[in-house]
């Protein structure tokens, strides 16, 4: 009996918008606040309050849409989604039912081996997050609204993946976009993205395809736990489909936890109870028309979104894609990478420089690359200066570590500290002299004994690097040494 | 007697209502929203193909309010009608099914 | 008893001290208020500061707000950071709101003193406040029977010189019937003329509040303090969209060539006491001037259904936050969370809450949505071109406030189908958004009064008072008062 599967994944995403006041009200947004001191009468659901939109979230949101290639709807509205739970203080959520924001987008994911693909959007809205309970109290449980009001950006996609990887993709890509648009911290460990899965397998048999019940995966918080989780839903049901030939109905999409000490999905819930929203619109709020200025407006914002520009580097720059990646997994880093190579400096050069060297230290520092003291231009001359062995590769680690504490001009710091390398050739050449007069066996096997003479020639070369105590310029020592020794 | 809503239905909009009625509440509803229910359907009568529904009366677009923080409660203004706190959080009865929606 | 505007005007001018006319209102509702339960809570001492500093004030010379020294009342679903906000709800009986609604700052800022809070129809459901959850109010002209409602705690007030005028909101007529109920003048503006901020709601695109007045000047005055826009609620109009007016400036002006809507098989549904008094009212028009357009609207007798349909499926959802987890009443019964909803809710909510909550999540639920909710939105699209069309022909259209003048207690409690329907002739003008106005037009045989009712276009409360204004002037039966 011949079986084989392919994995099908969709995504229902939730993206907290970086704004500085929730959707609704003035209240500020504050992560690991103590709780309850983020909250006012709007967004306790006090009698009598009413909401008032927050006109950035929406530009956030329809900015995000369009970075999705969505098409942006000319009229949209507020609706009312009620359900009961303890973290909604209304006991209704303010989302947006049947005529969302936007629709019908695409994101072009990267995949190994610098191939691409489409996944589609089904739809983008916004709505309100609720707060946050713990059940840390025993038999009771804490409510915390600090959360509640939060701008959420819901995002829908088709099931269009087909791999772990494909849907690690697609997450981390749509985190870079986001950050891009600088619309959200999209901070997974603190919440500012919730990827939720659905999850199933089309299973061939003997040329019948059999489709498993659908499973959302809940609660994960690290890419690495969305990519392991798909991993191993495929293996449960694949077992499960074994074992029990069950296949998907109706109303048996099940909602399964990942845990992620045990690395794997437990049941929480079996079968969707069918929930009864009751949507209608939401008479506090009026609709919103966007038009054609507006959106002109919103679209002007958008920037060169991190794939393109890492397409761009590996095009125009020759950088590996790996290297590209890099560079573009945050838009300061790629940017001040673009703006140094566009003043000449060498790609491979700079990128090394930043990646191997800037990286780190903006890490250490807790800040982004741009934020260290250094200048594009003085990045861009440093990067010469290696280029054409004024300095050596450690020297200019040194000098960019200097240049990041107190910024100044790379030239005058290497003479300083004096890291330039010596390529006075009339120098050069009395030091390779008296080498060569102290080392006459090396130079001898250097000479004569092709089993001795790459080794002894480096130990000569070290000779005179030795001597000049480390400044002459290696390629202008070699040049000399091998036309005095092939005499 | 009417039952264009039975009692079944009645629990089950009570459900969803979040009350917990008696029997006897049962039954009432029963019969008393089958009689309202039986007179608002008049409006069948109507055609009203091509009527666009009226939400609001106002033909207003577009209120925002500019992304601006202003002050919040104190954690004590904020629990202050709570029928129960513990520390700074309101308190309930152990959530045991993860039920939220957003 | 002095009005709003003649106690200001004798308080500004220091003839008189708030503090005497505040106490004195006290005293007499010591005496009163028993036999009418018009308050859920007093405020004295509060009372007493506030008229003490605008005394202070006009001493010191200072300027001082329209509503200088005034003792008013306002109906317990208006949010204050004194006293209790209750909705006449056991739900919410010993709820402390943490701010005051726009409407209340704007009195505070007028220099009003505030009496107290009066009762209502739990969470304003109701046409007779006998649906309140902590109170009886009485009728000031005959206690055997209803003062209307829902804002009835209000129309008592002011109806028995319990405060120089009050404030309710009207959902379906809770401003305009209990004013016709006790002989006062009610006024329900435009949809998004006065800030709903601070308002409980209970039908978000239906309410709004209005001023409950002893007569139309006074109706002017109060609606100059509240009317104007709020960016704290999205519905409220703009300045831009329709500047408020002074609405005293042209009070006096009559309209010419004034033509007035009448629809003659609307008014053949009320009492026959009901339909003379109107008619009589229109006789006073037309010996001013006045010519009588008989119309027709067509949607009107819809307006029940589309109301009950859309204002209790807003109410469904405005009333889920009164859960008895964050604030409000919590069930001491309650084992689990889910509990804490269902046995709470079902504890402290009246019957006729109760009822509406199910109406209105029955007509949204899955499966009911498009033939109940849908179709009452369509419906209310075509009442409003019923309006559209009738101010096209007229300036205003009269007719009765209720088909009855105030009926006995007791007398509709058990049949909610026929205490719905008696609200026919309010029902429209709040689905509709449009503006209008209750004033006294006669009394019946057992001397219970009756209202006559005027409507006009949005945000045309001018022409709307200044209309009423015509007659008052014609007539006394706004300087009736009740015996006590
Ligand atoms: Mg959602
Ligand atoms: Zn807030």
């Amino acid at each position: 009996m011949d079986l084989q599967y392919k994995i099908v994944v969709g995504l229902e995403i939730h993206v907290h918008l970086a704004t500085k006041t929730k959707i609704f009200c003035g209240c500020e947004l504050a992560y690991g606040d103590t709780a309850n001191t983020h909250t006012c009468p709007v967004c306790l659901g006090m009698p009598g309050s009413l909401p008032v939109m927050n006109k950035k979230a929406l530009e956030y949101s329809i900015l995000t849409g369009l970075a999705l290639n969505c098409k942006i709807a000319p009229f949209t509205k507020w609706d009312r989604k009620s359900y009961y739970y303890p973290d909604l203080p209304k006991n209704y959520q303010i989302s947006q039912y049947d005529l969302p924001f936007s629709e019908h987008g695409f994101i072009e994911i990267p995949l190994e081996g610098g191939s691409t693909k489409k996944i589609r959007i089904t739809r983008a809205h916004l709505e309100e997050d609720a707060g946050k309970n713990t059940h840390t109290l025993g038999n009771f449980s804490a409510v915390d609204l600090n959360r509640a009001g939060t701008p959420l950006l819901e995002i829908v996609t088709e099931p269009d993946m087909n791999s772990p990887a494909e849907v690690g993709a697609l997450s981390r890509e749509l985190q870079r976009i986001v950050r891009y648009l600088g619309v959200s911290e999209a901070d997974m460990q603190k919440g500012h993205m919730r990827f939720e899965p659905n999850v199933n397998l089309h299973i061939t048999r003997d040329g019948e395809v059999f489709k498993t019940p659908i499973s959302e995966v809940k609660n994960l918080n690290s890419f690495r736990a969305i990519e392991r989780s798909i991993a191993y839903e495929a293996r449960r049901q694949y077992q499960e489909f074994l074992d029990t030939g069950k296949t998907l109905q109706m109303g048996n999409k099940r909602t399964y936890g990942w845990d992620d000490d045990n690395q794997m999905t437990v049941l929480q819930r079996e079968k969707e109870e069918s929930h009864d929203y009751r949507y209608f619109p939401d008479p506090d709020l009026v609709p919103v028309q966007v038009d054609n200025e507006w959106l002109g407006e919103i679209k002007s914002r958008l920037c060169e979104l991190p794939f393109q520009m890492q397409q761009r580097f590996v095009a125009d720059y020759d950088l590996s894609d790996y290297d590209a990646g890099v560079l573009t997994s945050d838009r300061t880093t790629a940017e001040l990478f673009d703006k140094t190579v566009q003043l000449g400096a060498k790609a491979k050069r700079v990128c090394n420089l930043l990646t191997q060297t800037g990286l780190k230290l903006a890490n250490e520092k807790g800040v982004a690359v741009d934020q260290l003291e250094i200048t594009v231009e003085s990045l861009a001359d440093l990067a010469k200066m290696t280029d054409t062995g004024d300095i050596s590769a450690s020297a200019a680690t040194t000098i960019f570590e200097i240049m990041a504490e107190s910024g100044g001009d790379p030239k005058k710091i290497a003479e300083e500290k004096n890291l330039i390398q010596k390529s006075d050739s009339g120098e050069i050449e009395a030091l390779v002299d008296q080498v060569i007069a102290e080392n006459p066996k090396a130079v001898e096997d250097a000479k004569n004994n092709p089993k001795k003479a790459k080794k002894s020639t480096g130990f000569l070369m070290g000779q005179v690097m030795q001597k000049s105590k480390g400044q002459a310029n290696p390629k202008i020592v070699s040049q000399i040494l091998n036309k005095k020794l092939n005499a | 007697m009417n039952t264009k809503i039975d009692k079944a239905q009645v629990r089950r909009v009570a459900q969803l209502s979040r009350l917990e009625l008696s029997h006897e509440e049962v039954a009432q509803f029963s019969t008393q929203l089958s009689a309202i229910v039986e007179y608002i359907e008049k409006l069948n009568e109507l055609d009203t193909e091509g009527v666009e529904p009226l939400a609001h009366c106002l033909p207003v677009h577009n209120v925002f309010r500019e992304d601006l923080p202003r002050p919040s409660l104190s954690n004590d203004a904020a629990l202050a009608n709570a029928p129960e706190r513990e520390d700074e959080y309101f308190k309930v009865p152990k959530i045991l099914d993860d039920n939220s929606g957003a | 008893m002095d009005t709003v505007k003649q106690l200001r005007e004798k308080i500004a001018a220091g003839a008189v001290k708030s503090v005497d006319a505040v106490s004195a209102i006290f005293d007499r509702i010591e005496k009163i208020e028993p036999k009418v339960g018009a308050y859920l809570s007093l405020h004295k001492e509060q009372a007493m500061k506030r008229a003490e500093q605008v005394d202070a004030k006009i001493a010191a010379g200072e300027s001082v707000g329209v509503l200088a020294g005034v003792p008013v009342a306002i109906k317990d679903n208006m949010c204050t950071t004194f006293g209790t906000t209750t909705c006449a709800s056991k739900i919410l009986e010993n709820f402390h709101a943490p701010y005051n609604a726009h409407v209340v700052e704007r009195l505070q800022a007028a220099d009003a003193v505030i009496v107290g809070k009066c009762n209502l129809d739990e969470f304003a459901m109701g046409s007779s406040t006998e649906n309140s959850g902590l109170k009886q109010t009485l009728n000031p002209w005959n206690i055997e029977h209803v003062p209307g409602g829902s804002s009835g705690g209000s129309a008592a007030a002011v109806a028995a010189g319990l405060c120089s005028g009050a404030l309710g909101s009207d959902t379906g007529g809770s401003i305009r019937q209990p004013a016709s109920f006790c002989g006062v003048v009610g006024l329900k503006p435009t949809y998004g003329r006065v800030s709903r901020y601070g308002l409980v709601a209970y039908g978000s695109s239906l309410d709004q509040i209005g001023p409950l007045t002893q007569d139309v000047t006074d109706a002017a005055l109060m609606l100059n303090v509240i009317a104007g826009h709020d960016e704290r609620d999205s519905t409220s109009i703009s300045e831009t969209d329709a500047p408020v007016q002074d609405y005293l400036a042209d009070l006096e002006s009559p309209v010419e060539g004034l033509k007035i809507a009448t629809v003659p098989q609307l008014n053949a549904g009320a009492d026959a006491e009901v339909q003379k008094a109107t008619q009589a009212a229109l006789e006073v028009y037309k010996s001013l001037g006045a010519e009588i357009v008989e119309i027709e609207m067509p949607h009107f007798d819809y307006a029940i259904s589309v109301y009950y349909v859309i204002a209790t499926a807003e109410a469904s959802s405005n009333l889920a936050r009164y859960d008895g987890v964050h604030y409000g009443y919590r069930s001491p019964d309650a084992n689990d969370y889910v509990e804490v909803y269902s046995k709470s809710r079902n504890e402290a909510f009246g019957t006729e809450v109760k009822r509406r909550i199910m109406l209105g999540t029955y007509a949204l639920s899955s499966g009911y949505y498009d033939a109940y909710y849908l179709k009452a939105l369509k419906v209310r699209n075509l009442i409003r071109q019923d309006f559209t069309k009738a101010f096209e022909q007229a300036d205003c259209l009269m007719l009765p406030v209720s088909p009855t003048t105030a009926f006995k207690i007791g007398e509709k409690t058990d049949d909610p189908l026929q205490m719905y329907l008696a609200d026919i002739y309010t029902i429209a003008v709040n689905l509709a958004g449009v503006p209008g106005i209750s004033i006294p037009c006669g009394f019946d045989e057992r001397n219970l009064p009756i209202g006559l009712q005027i409507i006009s276009e949005p945000f045309s409360e001018d022409k709307l008072l200044r209309i009423a204004r015509m007659y008052e002037k014609e007539t006394d039966w706004h300087t009736k008062r009740p015996s006590f």
